[in-house]
């Protein structure tokens, strides 16, 4: 599947079926810090995905100093 | 994953509440987190006019879409820093929010209306970007919200950013930033009333809610803001979080119950003799804004940038 990451906005291909945590685990992402989207989409943490989803990993943390 | 409401099928998990959401009871929840800042901390009535300061990103517009979308009266105000493509593509997001939803968004450019850019002021005072940025936001904020008469100015501050705040204060024990750290600081003379209403809802929470309602925001983070140590202390915060959901939700929350009153409020000051005294403000020489100054600190600012020019 193509996986879309932020900052700086990259892609990577990773082997499906998946689940959203393994995925997260494997992309040493902490699952509190990101959304996962499919579709325009939120994918909740215990769907699975396959060979052919594309997913946008979208960081949440955000801001400087207030 | 089901709803915890309904029973449906889920889209997010919030681990603190041991609960999940289908869409429309997530963006419920969201509404009734923010009603419920607003009441427990008498932000405001419902009859006050409301500004927000919108950034472009996911907490500005997630705050002024719940306001609006719970019947309250409230325009943005939008601040060009002249942070290069990232402002340009910031600004783009705010007005088109504005644009769709037929809203009344004032803009002040810190270039065309003052003189100067957050990367010029940084350059010239040798400060980390975030330091001028900050600085001029409130000063403009303030400015722009006492003279169009709004009651309050909101701001999109959520509990990751409260806690981040928190956690960086408490740990330099910066006894006059923790005197501030409130959901809401009261209108005195030359400042606005200043809130918090997003103080119930995590930064996973405005960006999911962002998503579901199809707000388009500015994803990518400011270029200036890259490794600061607000950010730092967030992943720090997260890491916690993980391990212990909730964390964050009992350190900022805990704190405002039992540890904020021990430090006062932000309009009293210690004295050398440690009583506390009002702290007195007069205008500005240059812009009429309260100052301790002669000239406030954002008229000296766009001053030395002045000066470095030359």
């Amino acid at each position: 599947m193509k996986v879309i990451l932020h900052n700086p906005t990259r892609e990577l291909l990773v082997r499906g079926p998946i689940s959203i945590i393994k995925l997260l685990n494997q992309l040493e992402l902490n699952r509190e810090s990101v959304l996962v989207i499919r579709d325009s989409t939120l994918v909740p943490g215990d769907a699975i995905l396959n060979d052919d989803d594309t997913v946008e990993i979208r960081p949440v943390i955000s801001g400087g100093e207030r | 994953m089901k709803c915890r409401v309904c029973r449906g099928p889920a889209v997010i998990d919030i681990r603190r509440h041991n609960a999940n959401f289908c869409v429309d009871h997530f963006v419920r929840h969201c509404g009734q987190q923010m009603e419920r800042a607003i009441s427990d901390f008498s932000m405001f009535e419902r009859e006050d006019s409301l500004l927000v300061a919108v950034s472009g990103g996911k907490d500005s517009l997630a705050i002024w879409d719940m306001l609006v979308e719970a019947g309250y009266q409230a325009d943005g105000l939008y601040i060009g820093l002249g942070i290069g493509d990232y402002s340009d593509h910031s600004g783009a997001y705010a007005r088109a929010f504005a644009e769709q939803r037929s809203l009344v968004l004032h803009e002040v450019d810190l270039e065309r209306d003052h003189g100067f850019t957050v990367e010029q002021a940084s350059t010239a005072t040798g400060r980390v970007p975030c330091s001028a940025c900050g600085l001029s936001k409130r000063h403009i904020f303030d400015a722009v919200a006492l003279e169009k008469g709004y009651d309050v100015l909101i701001t999109g501050h959520n509990l990751d950013d409260e806690a981040a705040v928190l956690y960086g204060n408490t740990m330099r024990w910066n006894v006059e930033y923790l005197r501030r750290q409130r959901p809401v600081l009261p209108a005195r003379n030359g400042f606005p009333r200043k809130v918090k209403p997003l103080v119930r809802l995590g930064e996973r929470e405005t960006a999911a809610y962002c998503v579901v309602r199809g707000i388009d925001y500015l994803v990518e983070e400011c270029p200036m803001a890259a490794g600061n140590s607000h950010l730092q202390y967030k992943e720090i915060l997260n890491q916690m979080e993980l391990e212990s959901p909730g964390s964050k939700s009992v350190f900022y929350f805990n704190f405002l119950r039992n540890a904020a009153e021990v430090f006062g409020s932000d309009t009293t000051a210690e004295s050398s003799e440690g009583n506390q005294e009002v702290m007195t403000l007069s205008a500005c020489e240059s812009c009429g804004s309260p100052s301790s100054n002669d000239i406030c600190a954002f008229c000296r600012l766009g001053e030395r940038v002045k000066a470095e020019s030359r």
